[in-house]
């Protein structure tokens, strides 16, 4: 690997490096990434291509481009570029009361604990945040950002998560000093999450928690009319009274809803379809036994990269339902399947472990038959269709922002480095991958406590 | 365990286009039009023909019922199977809630009741609630989505509840004061449970007259905004319309008394008293507001308000003119409902046909599907049972269930296949054995990934 510095940016290169302890970074200025092999996703591989960044956006890509004079040019003769990665439902870098715990909530729900005084019905607004936005939440500093950027993950689709109505997910890219400076939407959804208050509060169950959305969202369509009529005839009406729960839901563009089994698949169409809602659902390991009412209703599908498993700490004695052990064995399936049906779908981290596990779980999914393409692209081009920034993100592309991988090969290969990660044009490179703590080192073997975790 | 892997296989053994079945020589019990030994052919989901002799169409399924019987399916006016959640305790009206948004097509228990002949349920949420949440009737098409499981055309319900579970439900000092990090809720006492459902129908009455207002207003052309719907009060006012059944929790005779009162006072009718132990005491009465009574044979004294019971309730109940069924409240007693209703000839002399009205015509008329299901007749659906002996015996077996002309469960398909899904299931318990210790570091210095799958 040789890189041309030139004399004017050797200097802007040492004022702008960054600080941290295991990264370089570089500042926007103008880049060409040379004779790469690159991966633009929305069309064919360029297989001797160059890239040339500035200004924190892509200026130009071919086979034949021009290199500018004033650009710092890298020679990527042997590697790959890709467009940054996209976790598209995600928590990094989100701080305090709104970053969460696992998606629980999938499903059945978990019961949360009791807080405040216990709520009577739909018009408590109880587990209600629909107004928080992702955006505002955002901690640049959050350990987390660094190491999914470190990983190959130039963006992330950030939501809160912790009530029924958790807030507004943004599109937040994973470098910044200031937060302001991240955000590339602010709000693209509303996660909804399908918990429970337990017997104290209501909801309290699964169906009370599907009645009270139902009730939200007529309530919401309520008060839009009440404050058109009342805005149009303000003497003589009641004015309507202020509800920022519903606010919250009314300037949400799209609904995520959790449905992780094919049952849970088919209840959640019923209820958009029912509501009107511009859906996405996210879990979908067994979304494969619903693709074709997916594909008829053209809703995009989130794919968990936590792939179901036997809890370790079962009782070896349990023996799992031919039922349950058919759910495990075809999640990794689903991907493929949806791809082949034209179902659209993207990945998410559903804190499946370290960002760099994420690509070793979605190799999960090519291994079961996802077409590689279509796996780079369920974590760069569709997320970003899914939530509308394709015009801006997903895509090496003349005209987006800037944000790119470089790898020594392919990214789903076992032992691929991660040389490069362009993050609106400012280019940080990771650090080879840090052992991971407790271990004696390479190759040993897990002690007998792990073993029977 | 066995049998979880049972229901499994016969989703899978859905046939596209069904041929018309013919069953001859057979003992068949119509529950309507007495027994005949002869013939029954079900032909385009429908009962064809019934008769001594019956020609089989081109391309029939022929069986020989030498010695067999064949019944309408069973009809189960009680059940909780199928479905993801079981009570919404946290508020005494909850009536936005519905059975509907919660229904699991996967539940083995449908396949279970299906192999004890149950073909169709009234499914209802838990008993929490002075007024509980909306209940479907549904068919055990095993295999099919809930949407295809729905019994199109009859009537949607809501769930009542009196006595000691709804007043019990957030009350867990059981004197209506809070526990320590509890709240108390209303209604404690039976007296407060009356109070809950005058109060709610109070309610649904304001909230349809803000709609007859609004028409109104609207129709003189003056400007006005329009009411938020309101989930929870459209059940009721479909109630009061007579649009939508009552099904009552209820045990004893002076809350069935109570609860019959307030459904006179507010305009509306009580279909079904459920489980009802003390309803021999008010059979009178309750025959002149019209309810049915939906009990159990024998199954009683598992708290203070089911002590009162005796095993001749049903029988009183009939002869006393009450439209009359056996529900069984579970999932393990819904799989001999037909056993449940020969109890009836021992305590209070049924005759066999008045105890198969038991689980069949009289849960039909109940639910107001009986122009449908509930006995043999021609033109209603073909959900039809194969006994290998008479029904109301312990010693027989349902051998086949046929719904809507469609087999669902075939004992013999069912006992063969036991072995196959046993190899299946030790197959992948093997293969994720094999990527487990596959993912183990062995080198690599990867860690130990311990996850938690979904809960399932």
């Amino acid at each position: 690997m040789k890189l041309r510095f030139r004399p004017t940016l050797i200097l802007a290169a040492i004022i702008t490096a960054s600080t941290a302890a295991d990264m370089a970074a570089q500042g926007p200025g103008a880049y060409v990434l040379r004779d790469a092999r690159v991966v633009i996703v929305s069309g064919p591989v360029i297989e001797h291509g160059t890239v040339v960044v500035r200004d924190g956006l892509i200026e130009a890509v071919g086979s034949s481009v021009a290199i500018p004079a004033d650009a710092w040019v890298i020679d990527c003769k042997g590697l790959t570029v890709y467009p940054g990665l996209i976790d598209a439902l995600s928590t990094w870098g989100l701080s305090g009361a709104a970053a969460a715990p696992p998606a629980q909530g999938r499903g059945r729900g978990a019961a949360g604990p009791p807080t405040g005084p216990p709520s009577r019905g739909p018009e408590d607004r109880p587990s209600n945040t629909s107004y928080l936005k992702a955006a505002d939440e955002i901690s640049p500093t959050a350990p987390a950002i660094e190491m999914a950027r470190n990983a190959g993950f130039t963006t992330a689709v950030v939501f809160p998560n912790q009530n029924i109505f958790s807030g507004q997910g943004s599109v937040i890219d994973l470098a910044g000093e200031r937060a302001g400076q991240m955000v590339v939407a602010d709000s693209v959804g509303q996660c909804v999450i399908l918990k429970t208050n337990g017997f104290r509060s209501f909801p309290g169950s699964l169906m009370g928690t599907i009645a009270y959305i139902r009730q939200i969202y007529l309530d919401a369509e309520h008060y839009t009319v009440a404050k058109s009529v009342y805005e149009k005839h303000p003497q003589g009406l009641q004015r309507p009274q202020y509800d920022r729960t519903l606010e919250g839901v009314i300037m949400s563009p799209r609904v995520l809803l959790p449905a992780e089994r094919q049952v849970e698949v088919l209840r959640m169409l019923a209820l958009a379809r029912e509501l009107k809602l511009n859906a996405v659902l996210y879990g979908g390991h067994e979304a494969w036994k619903a693709v074709n009412e997916l594909k008829a209703s053209n809703t995009p599908v989130l794919v968990s990269l936590r792939w179901p498993q036997r809890m370790a700490d079962n009782d070896p004695a349990l023996q799992d339902p031919l039922r349950v052990l058919e759910f495990r064995d075809k999640a990794p399936s689903s991907p493929g399947i949806l791809a082949r049906a034209g179902v659209k779908f993207a990945f998410y981290s559903d804190n499946a472990g370290a960002p760099r596990e994420l690509l070793r779980n979605a190799k999960k999914a090519i291994d079961a038959g996802l077409p590689p393409d279509d796996a780079i692209r369920a974590m760069t081009l569709s997320p970003a269709e899914i939530f509308g920034v394709a015009d801006r993100l997903g895509s090496i592309d003349k005209g987006k922002i800037a944000n790119l991988v470089v790898a020594d090969g392919d990214l789903f290969q076992d032992r691929v480095k991660i040389k490069y990660v362009f993050v609106d044009g400012a280019k940080f490179e990771p650090l080879p991958e840090a052992p991971p703590p407790g271990r004696a080192g390479r190759g040993a073997i897990p002690s007998a406590a792990e073993e029977q975790n | 365990m066995r049998f979880g892997l049972l229901g499994l296989c016969c989703a899978s053994l859905a046939v596209a286009a069904d041929l018309p079945v013919l069953i001859q020589n057979a003992t068949i019990l119509t529950v309507t039009n007495g027994v005949i030994r002869g013939s029954i052919l079900l032909e385009n989901g429908k009962i064809a023909a019934i008769g001594e002799k019956v020609l089989a169409p081109a391309g029939a399924m022929v069986i020989d019922g030498s010695g067999k019987y064949v019944m309408p399916g069973i009809i189960d006016c009680h059940s909780h199977i199928m479905i993801e959640a079981i009570n919404e305790g946290s508020v005494s009206v909850s009536s936005m809630v519905g059975i509907g948004d919660v229904l699991n097509p996967e539940d083995i228990a449908i396949y279970r009741a299906l192999a004890g002949g149950v073909t169709t349920a009234n499914i209802l949420h838990g008993s929490a609630n002075s007024i509980g949440g909306k209940t479907l009737v549904m068919k055990m098409r095993w295999g099919r989505s809930a949407e295809e499981m729905k019994f199109q055309g009859a009537m949607p319900g809501i769930k009542f509840a009196l006595g000691e579970n709804p007043k019990r439900a957030g009350n867990i000092t059981g004197f209506g004061f809070a526990a320590p990090g509890q709240a108390a809720r209303y209604p404690a006492t039976r007296m407060g449970v009356e109070d809950v459902i005058r109060e709610a129908f109070n309610d649904a009455k304001v909230y349809r007259a803000s709609w007859d207002e609004y028409k109104a207003r609207t129709a003189r052309g003056e400007i006005a905004i329009p009411p938020a719907r309101d989930l929870k009060l459209e059940p009721l006012v479909e109630v009061l319309e007579g649009k939508r059944l009552v099904h009552a929790h209820c045990y004893r005779q002076d809350e069935i008394l109570m609860l019959l009162r307030v459904a006179d006072d507010y305009g509306f009718k009580i279909r079904t008293l459920q489980h009802a132990l003390e309803a021999y005491k008010v059979a009178k009465e309750i025959a002149a507001h019209g309810a049915g009574v939906s009990t159990f044979s024998d199954w009683w004294a598992y708290k203070m308000e089911a002590q009162d019971a005796i095993p001749y309730n049903a029988a009183i109940l009939v002869r006393k003119g009450v439209l009359t069924s056996l529900n069984s409240d579970d999932p393990e007693l819904m799989r001999h409902l037909d056993k449940e209703a020969a109890k009836t000839m021992k305590y209070g002399g049924l005759s066999e046909t008045e105890a198969l009205s038991l689980v069949t015509i009289n849960p039909a008329r109940q639910l107001m599907i009986d122009n449908r299901v509930g006995s043999l007749e021609v033109g209603k659906d073909a959900d039809v049972l194969l006994y290998d002996g008479h029904p109301l015996s312990n010693f027989s077996k349902v051998l086949k269930v046929w719904i809507d002309g469609h087999e669902y469960f075939d004992r013999d398909a069912d006992i063969q296949q036991r072995t196959r899904l046993e190899i299946e299931k030790k197959a992948l318990i093997g293969k994720a054995a094999a990527e487990r210790s596959l993912s183990r570091p062995a080198g690599s210095g990867q860690t130990v990934r311990v996850q938690g799958g979904p809960a399932l």
